[in-house]
């Protein structure tokens, strides 16, 4: 088994920390974006996008229950991906509701967008009151369907090594549903008439009003992004781990890091502040001790846990990161504010 | 006319509701929400001081209110002598480190123009740091929290009278102010906002996971008062008199001696409850009056003037020679520093200090709705916001019950929607608080008790 040790090592570090990372970097990244999009297009700081997020979830896991009830399934796959779609157009819907009856008063005041993060902090009351009044405060887990891809024993035997990879469907279903969306995101923002509005008008307003681009349209368009967005982000979340409220809540802090550490407006780097964010959090908070037993020699090896900071800090890598990024170049890694 | 005495209006409105509450609920229930109206309004003050003064968002309220509370504990509780024996030595080196280590990179950044040389020695003190705190910080950890962990297992206080602590918080409140301003101030003021929010988690995860320190979630009860306690009172002679001649025509009406000495004893515990709660409204009365001279006078000072200009206009002001970067670090220390105070009264009035119940929207959000909807800039509108608010986020749990109660009475009483919705009816006060902030957003953007400005003829 000697020889092994390396190979050994490797798929250690793939099944704690490589794969678990990028699927919640993919999550974290799916909601940067949405982040992004609003500063760009709204030009504020949208404090209730955590809570759209558990907003969009919520429907989901409605729709995912009437059709559990019917008994309509996915087979392997989770029903809820089925019900992502409607719970997308609920979700956008919703979000064009709140600009109607309430963003879009202070749009046409041009109040100052410390305002607009005031009334996003109601928005956020508001939102946070109707899921919790909904669905409950509850954690509460909607996955269905085959649970794993790989499974650790199945490996195992397959490979004969003694340690095992175990791929969770939820992982590979995260990581290839962001890919796609992504992929549509920016060929919508770079090709498409409407997106190149859109990042003109996010570039310069006047400037893009003159040249006869309708700024409701696409505050309207924004909006329904961002609704579809968050509702994405929020359900591989959930189906990943599990749906409560206060966890979505929670998620304001590495959502906004990962867009800030970007540059915040710039979709690109809401994508990398996503993965940065993510693979320092799973990695600084994994303890290395074995991984370390199988590469060293016998006499080397750690007493420790190896670990640089117990998971209870995860919060606290987000933010220094954020405070980095903001000493050593303010304005993110892809120079922000524009899309 | 109204315009004129609305913040008489505003606060015999409020006193009118307080007063309700005392006769429909209980004397007891309508003190205890007026002692912590006093303390909300105190926060509010103090965000008021930030945002309504100079225009900072601090999104990190709960955070200094958790330090506010850890200091009550640090201050208050008798030390553990067996746990300093056994640790207090590895952590005192421990902190020694970091202090030391600060100092260094404070100096490294200070005097070391090469960037790139800069990071190199940042990085190697930082980990030399850390080789050092894995040496002495651990083991004696482990050391003090396997001291009786049931009861202790951590360092204790200093066992002075808890009163001190809200000094003392105040100074801890503003050192952890001075160091994320330093960090965040210079930058645009949503990343403030991002910023404070992340300490407030920080300082909740310590809180919560540094047993040493605070005991962490299995939170340290029993923390000495500042006042009387029930028990002794219903004990004391002169109490019992008092009592019994305030109620001497109820008790006269009472014709045998048992019935009478029953309802005595009934009348010396309610009103022991209710004594106490009035010594707390007298300190903390004490102690709002004179933040809010203080915050009045430095509103009405150059200072506050210079703060006001620079709020409205930060060009002009800078080139006027004020160093906007420098006032908004004092402000941000002034204002984190009261909020400090704020939670070391909230701990003192508790009695006990409970980690895990610092949440966001309840000690961070709420605070920022009782600024707007009271006024900002107006340290009577904020008085006004943190009693109005506190006192609707008391009483919307009953109202919200009553109205779904209400509502669905149409309904079979063990219909499943019903019940689903009696009991999520609690929910609805963060419901009311949105809708009250975003009502007054709308209709009443400057609160209601709106700044006064006053410009010299």
């Amino acid at each position: 088994m000697e020889n092994y040790d390396l190979l050994n090592a490797i798929i250690l570090l793939a099944n704690f920390v490589i794969v678990p990372a990028l699927s919640y970097g993919s999550q974290l990244a799916l909601a940067a974006l949405g982040i992004t999009l609003v500063y760009a297009v709204l030009r504020f700081s949208n404090f209730a996008h955590g809570d759209l997020m558990a907003f969009g979830t919520m429907i989901a896991i409605l729709i995912t229950w009437l059709f559990q009830s019917w008994g309509l399934t996915a087979g392997v796959l989770p029903t809820a991906l089925i019900a992502l779609p409607f719970a997308m157009a609920l979700t956008a819907g919703f979000c064009l509701l709140t600009d109607r009856v309430i963003y879009k008063f202070y749009r046409e005041q041009k109040s100052q967008p410390v305002v607009f993060m005031i009334v996003s902090v109601g928005v956020m009351f508001i939102m946070n009151a109707i899921v919790r009044f909904i669905i409950g405060p509850k954690d509460r887990t909607f996955f269905d369907g085959e649970k794993f891809i790989i499974k650790a024993v199945e490996f195992k035997s397959y490979t004969g090594l003694p340690e095992g990879l175990s791929i969770k469907s939820t992982q590979v279903l995260t990581i290839v549903i962001a890919l796609i969306t992504m992929m549509m995101l920016f060929y919508f923002l770079q090709k498409t008439k409407m997106g190149k509005s859109m990042r003109a008008y996010s570039n310069n307003e006047d400037l893009a009003l003159l040249s006869g681009i309708n700024p409701d349209r696409v505050v309207m368009i924004t909006w329904i992004i961002v609704g579809m967005l968050a509702t994405i982000a929020g359900v591989l979340y959930g189906l990943d781990k599990s749906f409560k409220p206060f966890t979505y809540f929670q998620l304001l802090l590495p959502m906004f890091a990962a867009a800030i550490v970007g540059g915040i407006g710039n979709p690109l780097g809401a994508v990398a502040g996503g993965y940065i964010i993510a693979f320092s959090e799973v990695m600084l908070t994994y303890a290395y001790k074995k991984f370390f037993m199988y590469l060293l020699p016998t006499n080397l090896e750690p007493s420790g846990l190896m670990q640089f900071l117990s998971t209870d800090y995860k919060f606290a890598i987000s933010f220094i990161i954020l405070v980095i990024v903001l000493i050593i170049r303010p304005t993110g890694i892809f120079r922000g504010k524009t899309l | 006319m109204i315009q004129k005495y609305r913040t008489h209006l505003a606060f015999s409105f409020m006193a009118l509701l307080l007063i309700i509450v005392g006769i429909g609920q209980s004397w007891s229930v309508s003190i205890g929400i007026f002692n912590l109206c006093i303390i909300s309004a105190i926060m509010a003050m103090g965000v008021n001081l930030q945002w309504g003064y100079a225009g900072l968002f601090n999104a990190g309220v709960m955070g200094f209110t958790a330090l506010g509370g850890l200091v009550a504990v640090l201050i208050s509780h008798q030390p553990i002598y067996e746990a300093w024996s056994v640790g207090g030595t590895g952590i005192l080196i421990s902190l020694l480190i970091v202090i030391v280590a600060s100092f260094f990179i404070f100096y490294v950044s200070k005097n070391i123009k090469s960037i790139f040389k800069k990071r190199f020695f940042i990085v190697f003190i930082i980990l030399l740091a850390a080789i050092g705190l894995s040496k002495f910080y651990g083991p004696s950890i482990d050391l003090i929290e396997d001291i009786n962990p049931a009861k202790t297992g951590f360092l204790g206080g200093l066992g002075m009278p808890i009163v001190f602590s809200w000094i003392a918080a105040a100074f801890a409140a503003a050192l952890l102010a001075w160091i994320i301003g330093k960090v965040t101030l210079g930058l645009r003021s949503d990343y403030l906002a991002i910023a404070t929010l992340g300490i407030s988690e920080i300082v909740i995860a310590v809180l919560k996971h540094e047993d040493w320190l605070s005991r962490g979630v299995k939170n340290v009860t029993g923390l000495p008062r500042p006042v009387p306690y029930e028990i002794r009172l219903q004990e004391s002679e002169w109490f019992i008199d008092i009592i019994e001649w305030l109620n001497s025509s109820r008790l006269s009406a009472i014709e045998t001696v048992s019935g009478k000495q029953d309802l005595l004893n009934k009348l010396v515990i309610e009103g022991s409850s209710i004594y106490v709660k009035l010594c707390y409204a007298g300190l903390f009365i004490s102690v709002l009056v004179i933040l809010f001279f203080l915050s009045q006078l430095a509103l009405n000072s150059p200072w506050g003037r210079m703060l006001r200009a620079i709020r409205d206009n930060e060009v002009a002001a800078s080139a006027m020679g004020k160093n906007i970067v420098g006032q908004h670090l004092q402000v941000f220390i002034l204002g984190s520093a009261i909020i400090g105070i704020a939670g070391a009264m909230l701990t003192t009035l508790d009695g006990q200090f409970t980690p895990g119940t610092y949440q966001p929207l309840r000690f961070t959000f709420i605070i920022w709705v009782m600024v707007i909807v009271g006024g900002s800039g107006n340290n009577l509108g904020s008085i006004f916001g943190g009693f109005f608010i506190w006192f609707m986020w008391i009483e919307a749990e009953p109202i919200s019950i009553a109205f779904i109660s209400l509502v669905t009475s149409g309904m079979d009483y063990g219909d499943p929607i019903r019940t689903h919705l009696i009991a999520s009816a609690p929910h609805m006060r963060l419901f009311i608080m949105g809708a009250i902030l975003l009502i007054t957003l709308r209709f009443m953007p400057r609160g209601v008790i709106p700044e006064k400005v006053v410009r010299p003829s």
